[in-house]
């Protein structure tokens, strides 16, 4: 474990203030941040962020002098039971710094734009003590996840996969007690549950890969896992990798476990950017990539992992066409993202995949804040034009007051929320009617109200269609590369999901910032402060330039060269023009179709979306989803319930509560201690001992009371021959 | 010297006398006097062993027998007095109250 006395270790002791950094940042929020301003508690939640981010490099540093070999860190001893020793132990090497360095850094930039976005947040849903709540959790994300990716094992890289699965669940439930319109509902709760509940059927797979690796392996540890792949049979490898390729399945949302992250949405912006498209969704990809030694060596398994991600990649890429929320047609871009890096990880494209998956955390994350960014300049237009309608009549100052009591008062009355949720006019009777910032319908426009935000925007669009020469440009083209080598199924598969990208992308940009206002509400956007603006232009920064990190020239290919050191051999292939060309004319040709239907013409305020008409029952499925929820809720859960029913009504209340409970036990031990035990053992038995012999006592003592017969001198017979008798015994003895 | 036979004869009859003035008379003067018989028939039974054996102890045993009898005569004639006042009889089978 010691191997520090021999190599130069650097600044390796840092390792623990991965994880300890944010904890102690969420620590001082907790246990103070009652008492801290709001800009307070979010410098003190970005510092820890930022801490764990300067840890991250400081440790790439270390790592780079010997990137050859993986560091590691030893802090607790954890579980020791047989022979399984496990270990709290830091594993830092080139795979796990890149996602240390990602993780953190994007967080990080997150934790900066949180300070702006949730300020605003709290204030328009009217609970201003959540904003410290919410750094707790993030802080608690960041620490999960630096779990996650520095653990030395399976089951501490688990731990970490739970812990991120749980704050996942605390922030998409963070307004619990409303919907996405903040209208009084369990909507938001419900999502939170869904995606719980679907990463538990995923976790289950992770869980029984675990089982039999230890099982196969007698360890969870990495390399003593990875040097007996040759030892142990190919189907138990199999085994193992599609076990674990549920896992990742429901954390990084593949098909069919993928229901969950677009009802995610529900959390707020920041917790999208962060949790839901840039890091957390990645480690199913990350676990693959870690994993590559098992899976490198089954080729059956490497097959399902790509083709699994690469129907996702289109089926989703497929849906985003259809939505009209802004948020959920890049919560379908980041499926179908994840289903391009799934697929390149499968192919054993490790580096590919993991390359995409750094890109991917940097515009996906700028497209989701400034997706919040949007959201805020409606919610803010919004705000005006109700405002200025309700002057008219009364003094704003006094409005607002009276509007916040009477929301105030609303909410004292927590016990008819039940009922409120039922009725659409709650909010409507305090002056807020049920208007989506989120909806692209309500939009239109933004582009001169939102330069900034427009702007930023674009870059992330740009990023994500794939365009020459943005980040999303060279990963994405280094996967297709890599496909059209493995498997034509797969190449083309993605090459259509990449179109539909750049299809969709394009639509949004339209019906956001093209057009005429469609909304009131857009018409007043405003833009932005610079706390929200300034880490969106760094992320901007990142997406233009993110593609330096691996070009494919030959010496440019420097995550190739960084991740081979713990991936071995990893072949970097020169750029081929032809695929290349193709991805890239068919994003022009995309976005030049979708100018030809949304821009050309904008879209009017009501009108139904024009690919309604020419694609007919087409649109009307991505519109919905292709009814996989639906599906989902006949195949699944009417079954479910159906069967959950009988289980509680008919075996458990009728046979085993009635039946074998009432009937059989409790009928039998009555009988038992009334007829056998009652009746004949205690009545019968023991209270006919007892007042047996009371009733001999009494007639026994009548019979002696007769000798008391007053006559003193018949006593002194008595005596007298009682003497006799003792004298006549002693004397003849 | 009278041998001592004759003296435990002599107590054995006073005392039977004694047991039986107690068992058949109903007068409960009669019958204290029947105790007092018995009483002396022992103590006349310990001063012969007491003379025979040569020891002053019996002697001093009966002196205290005498004194603890006399303080019982005094108890006992009480008694009677005020068994009298409350039944104006002194028959002790009239004093059957306490019959089970």
């Amino acid at each position: 474990m010691h191997l520090s006395e021999s190599v130069n270790t650097g600044f390796l002791f840092l390792a623990p203030w991965l994880v300890f950094a944010p904890v102690v940042g969420l620590l001082i929020n907790s246990i103070f941040g009652h008492k801290f301003s709001e800009r307070m508690i979010g410098t003190v939640a970005s510092l820890a962020s930022g801490a764990a981010f300067v840890v991250s490099l400081l440790l790439a540093w270390s790592v780079s002098g010997s990137p050859e070999e993986a560091l590691r860190w030893r802090l607790a001893e954890w579980i020791h039971i047989g022979n399984l020793n496990l270990d709290w132990t830091f594993r830092v090497d080139s795979l796990s710094t890149t996602m240390m360095l990602v993780v953190s850094g994007v967080g990080t930039l997150i934790h900066i734009y949180a300070i702006g976005y949730m300020h605003e947040d709290v204030r328009f849903k009217l609970d201003v003590g959540r904003f410290q709540r919410f750094f707790i959790f993030l802080n608690l994300f960041i620490a999960a996840m630096m779990i996650l990716v520095s653990g030395d094992s399976y089951l501490m890289l688990f731990v970490g996969w739970e812990g991120v699965g749980l704050c996942s669940f605390l922030l998409i439930g963070f307004w619990y007690e409303m919907d996405t319109l903040a209208r009084p509902s369990w909507a938001n709760s419900n999502a939170a549950k869904k995606a719980f509940i679907t990463n538990r059927v995923g976790d289950f797979g992770f869980l029984i890969a675990g089982f039999i690796m230890f099982y196969a392996f007698g360890s969870f540890q990495f390399d003593e896992v990875f040097a007996k792949v040759h030892e142990v049979p190919e189907s138990v490898i199999i085994a193992i990798t599609l076990f674990m390729l549920v896992g990742v399945a429901g954390k990084s949302a593949q098909l069919p476990l993928y229901v969950w992250l677009p009802d995610a949405m529900a959390g707020p912006t920041p917790v999208s950017a962060l949790i839901h498209a840039a890091t957390m969704v990645t480690a199913g990809v990350y676990l693959v990539t870690r994993s590559a030694p098992l899976y490198s060596s089954v080729h059956e398994a490497q097959e399902i992992v790509a083709l699994v991600g690469a129907l996702t990649a289109l089926f989703a890429a497929t849906i985003a066409v259809g939505q009209y929320d802004i948020k959920k047609v890049l919560a379908y871009s980041t499926i179908s993202q994840l289903g391009f890096m799934v697929a390149a990880v499968g192919m054993g494209a490790y580096v590919a995949g993991m390359f995409h998956l750094i890109t991917h955390a940097f515009f996906k994350a700028l497209l989701f804040l400034s997706a919040g960014s949007v959201i805020l300049g409606l919610e803010r237009g919004h705000h005006h034009v109700a405002h200025a309608h309700h002057d008219k009549k009364h003094a704003k100052g006094k409005h607002a007051l009276s509007k916040v009591e009477g929301k105030k008062e609303e909410r004292g009355h927590g016990d008819s929320r039940a009922e409120r949720s039922h009725s659409d006019s709650a909010g409507a009777a305090h002056g807020v009617e049920a208007f989506d910032p989120g909806d692209m319908r309500n939009m239109g426009g933004l582009r001169k109200t939102m330069p900034v935000t427009f702007w930023l925007y674009m870059i992330g669009t740009l990023a994500l269609a794939g365009i020459f020469p943005f980040a999303g440009f060279w990963s994405k083209d280094e996967i297709l590369l890599d496909a059209s080598h493995h498997s034509q199924l797969v190449y083309w598969l993605l090459t259509v999901a990449a179109f539909f990208t750049a299809f969709y992308m394009g639509r949004q940009i339209w019906m956001v910032f093209f057009g005429e206002a469609r909304h009131e509400a857009s018409a007043h956007a405003e833009e932005s402060k610079p706390i929200i603006t300034v880490p969106l232009m760094v992320l901007a920064g990142l997406s233009l330039l993110g593609g330096a990190l691996n070009l494919p020239f030959e010496g440019f290919h420097n995550l190739g060269h960084w991740l081979g050191h713990t991936l071995g051999e990893v072949e970097s292939m020169p750029l081929n023009l032809q695929v290349a060309g193709i991805s890239t004319v068919l994003a022009l040709l995309a976005i030049f179709f979708s100018w030809l239907i949304y821009g050309r013409n904008p879209l009017k305020t009501g009108q139904v979306d024009p690919l309604k008409k020419p694609l007919g029952f087409l649109f009307t499925g991505m519109e919905n989803k292709w009814f996989v929820d639906e599906i989902y809720q006949f195949i699944i859960l009417t079954p479910y319930t159906k069967i959950s029913y009988f289980l509680a009504d008919v075996i458990d209340w009728k046979f085993w509560h009635d039946f074998v409970h009432e009937t059989v036990i409790a009928g039998t031990y009555n009988w038992i201690s009334n007829i056998a035990l009652n009746d004949y053992a205690d009545q019968k038995g023991i209270d006919a001992f007892a007042n047996g012999l009371g009733v001999w006592t009494q007639n026994f003592s009548a019979t002696l009371r007769k000798v008391q017969n007053g006559f003193v001198r018949s006593y002194a017979l008595s005596v007298l021959l009682g003497v006799v008798f003792i004298l006549g015994y002693l004397i003849l003895k | 010297m009278i041998p001592i036979n004759y003296y435990i004869v002599l107590s054995a009859i006073l005392f039977t006398i004694g047991v039986t003035g107690v068992l058949i008379r109903r007068n409960a003067l009669i019958i204290f006097m029947s105790i007092e018989l018995m009483l002396n028939a022992s103590n006349l039974a310990i001063v012969a062993f007491s003379s025979a054996i040569k020891s002053f102890s019996g002697q001093i045993f009966v002196f205290f027998v005498i004194a603890v009898a006399a303080a019982e005569v005094a108890v006992g004639l009480a008694l009677i007095v005020e068994i009298f006042k409350s039944k104006r009889s002194i028959d002790v089978d009239q004093l059957s109250s306490l019959k089970g």
